[in-house]
């Protein structure tokens, strides 16, 4: 990429985090971060344990209300939304951000194709009247469902869980749950997709397989990715943009190369005192 | 072996009865953990909201057929509705404020509830028994022996059939719809319910709703069954009701339905062999035996600790 050529989370971004603090009680997870993420990029949020990674994700997701700042997600149609004011299901349900966690959450007693029909419960729930017209048995309903079933399948396919649909989700094994959280997230249709460590506890097979993934919904899918990964080859192998945090601060800001090469970052990630910065970075040009 | 029968009959009556007011127990608890105590005066206001309507539409047991058909669907449909309201207004005045708070608030709250609702209704209707003259009569005489005849009355058909009939249809709705997907999503895990886009609040109130549905049809049931009620029905049956939700394994919808007829089975034969003052006892000491040997009851799954 020339000097001159503008960024896409320059020119379009999806999402503007701006001025964001998270405090709880005396303790300030996040201080002041501002960032912004680019409409169709896989934007990376990277730093050490403890950098509030987490906590910026919580509060795009609407799990913590921001202590100061404002999140703003822009829509391809125009229409923006400021997440820190919607209440947590609008923000699946009208903003559209969809995200999955570290810790898989999924509804385990549950058939694989339902965790990916509750996904698309609000289209459901419009098409069926509230469940009453549902009932008697309307058309609409039968042909949203048929639709909705449809999507599900789709996504299964994408993510080789076909064969699996109607065993109860918390009997998959590991890789197939992380990947399942993925379908249902997609099922709702996202504009932003948030995903919390989606290659924790994979296998490299299974990292790769993974990334692949990601690249091929981002191709076809026409949605931004957030994520946040301590894996760095995925990180570096599928990220368009990285953003550092250490001690919920941003310290760097850019492309992979130019993420790689930044003394800060890799004093942040060495754990290298801030008078030694420029020791290792004189190391790192020679 | 007639008598035999005739108890028999008599107990699934009643136990279709308990079982209606337990599947709101068990769905409330299922999806949101906590025991809903004021759910018993729902049903009590459920019978009342049926009895104003039925004076007030004056039909009786003289009534032609077609009409008295048509006059009890439209006194079903009225208290469900209304009793539904009552119902939802509960859950969104005492316990939605409370649901972030420790957990034995909304339990407080639910006592206090009930208390306002048994009250309430002492207040506006009068603290004396309000009797209803029969308005569904005959029946069938299935055997006859010895003198002794085993009567299986129109009231008890429509009960058991209304019972089965809505028991069957809110299976379904649980089991196949939008609502009832995203009611057992809720129960898994509200949070991630929530991130994918279900109105967690709605869903909650609707169980709410449905549960103060069926103990409406409860109630118009025990009206024209017993002919009798007062402001203080909703207690005993509320209990009795929750009992068999818990022997049922609370949280399950089969549970509930098993559970209430069970203990409408245990009271009857109790009473018919021993005595009826200790029918009570008997149902509570089998709760407790059962709890004993299978301590998340008859249907219910263990709970099984998140790590």
């Amino acid at each position: 990429m020339s000097e001159g050529e503008t960024r896409a989370w320059e020119r379009a971004p999806v999402l503007t985090v701006e001025h964001l603090t998270m405090r709880f009680g005396g303790l300030v997870a996040v201080h002041d971060l501002s960032f912004t993420a680019g409409r169709g990029d896989i934007t990376a949020l990277i730093g050490p344990n403890g950098a509030g990674k987490t906590t910026v994700f919580n509060c795009i997701t609407g799990f913590y209300k921001p202590s100061e700042g404002m999140i703003t997600l822009a829509h391809p149609d125009g229409s923006t939304f400021l997440l820190e004011r919607l209440d947590d299901y609008r923000i699946a349900s009208k903003a559209h951000v969809a995200r999955t966690f570290q810790n898989i959450r999924l509804f385990s007693g549950m058939s694989v194709l339902e965790n990916l029909l509750v996904a698309q419960h609000n289209r459901l729930m419009r098409a069926s009247g509230f469940t009453f017209a549902g009932i008697i048995g309307l058309g609409t309903f039968r042909r949203a469902e048929e639709k909705a079933v449809e999507l599900a399948k789709y996504w299964l396919e994408r993510t080789g869980l076909l064969e699996r649909a109607d065993d109860a989700a918390g009997d998959l094994p590991y890789g197939d749950q992380r990947r399942l959280e993925i379908a249902r997230a997609m099922c709702t249709q996202p504009v932003l997709l948030c995903l919390d460590e989606p290659a924790a506890g994979l296998n490299p097979r299974e990292s790769h397989e993974l990334n692949q993934l990601l690249l091929s919904i981002r191709e076809s899918e026409n949605i931004s990715i957030l994520l946040i990964e301590h894996d760095m080859g995925v990180v570096m192998e599928i990220s368009d943009h990285i953003i550092v945090l250490d001690y919920g601060e941003k310290i760097a800001d850019g492309t992979p190369q130019q993420v790689r090469t930044d003394p800060a970052v890799i004093a942040a990630y060495l754990g290298v005192e801030d008078e030694e910065v420029e020791a290792v970075e004189k190391e790192i040009l020679q | 072996m007639e008598y035999f029968l005739q108890q028999l009959i008599n107990g699934v009556t009643l136990g279709s009865i308990y079982g209606l007011i337990a599947i709101g127990y068990t769905m409330v608890y299922g999806i949101i953990g906590m025991i809903n105590f004021a759910h018993g005066d729902i049903f009590m206001v459920g019978a009342f909201i049926a009895l104003i309507f039925i004076i007030a539409l004056g039909f009786t047991a003289g009534t032609s057929f077609i009409l008295l058909v048509l006059a009890l669907m439209l006194v079903l449909v009225i208290a469900m509705v209304l009793t539904s309201i009552w119902g939802w207004t509960v859950e969104r005045l005492a316990y939605r404020p409370l649901r972030e708070s420790f957990r034995l608030a909304p339990l407080i709250t639910a006592i206090g509830m009930s208390i306002v609702l048994q009250n309430l209704v002492q207040i506006l209707q009068g603290a004396r028994v309000k009797p209803l003259q029969p308005i569904i009569t005959g029946g069938y005489v299935i055997m006859e022996k010895d003198g002794f005849v085993v009567n299986l009355s129109n009231i008890q058909i429509l009960i058991v059939v209304t019972t089965v009939i809505l028991m069957a249809v809110f299976s379904l709705i649980i089991a196949r719809t939008e609502l009832g997907r995203a009611q057992r999503a809720c129960e898994q895990d509200r949070v991630m319910a929530a991130l994918v886009g279900v109105n967690v609040d709605r869903t909650i109130s609707l169980t709410f709703v449905i549960g103060a549905a069926l103990a409406a049809v409860a109630g118009l049931m025990y009206l024209l069954y017993y002919g009798v009620i007062d402001f203080y029905i909703g207690f005993v049956a509320g209990i009795k009701a929750f009992t068999a939700a818990v022997l049922g394994g609370i949280g399950s919808l089969p549970g509930a339905m098993l559970g209430g007829m069970t203990i409408g089975l245990i009271e009857t034969f109790w009473s018919a062999y021993f005595t009826v003052e200790y029918k009570d006892v008997a149902a509570f000491s089998i709760l407790a035996i059962v709890l004993i040997f299978l301590p998340s009851g008859l249907l219910g799954k263990p709970e099984v600790e998140k790590v």
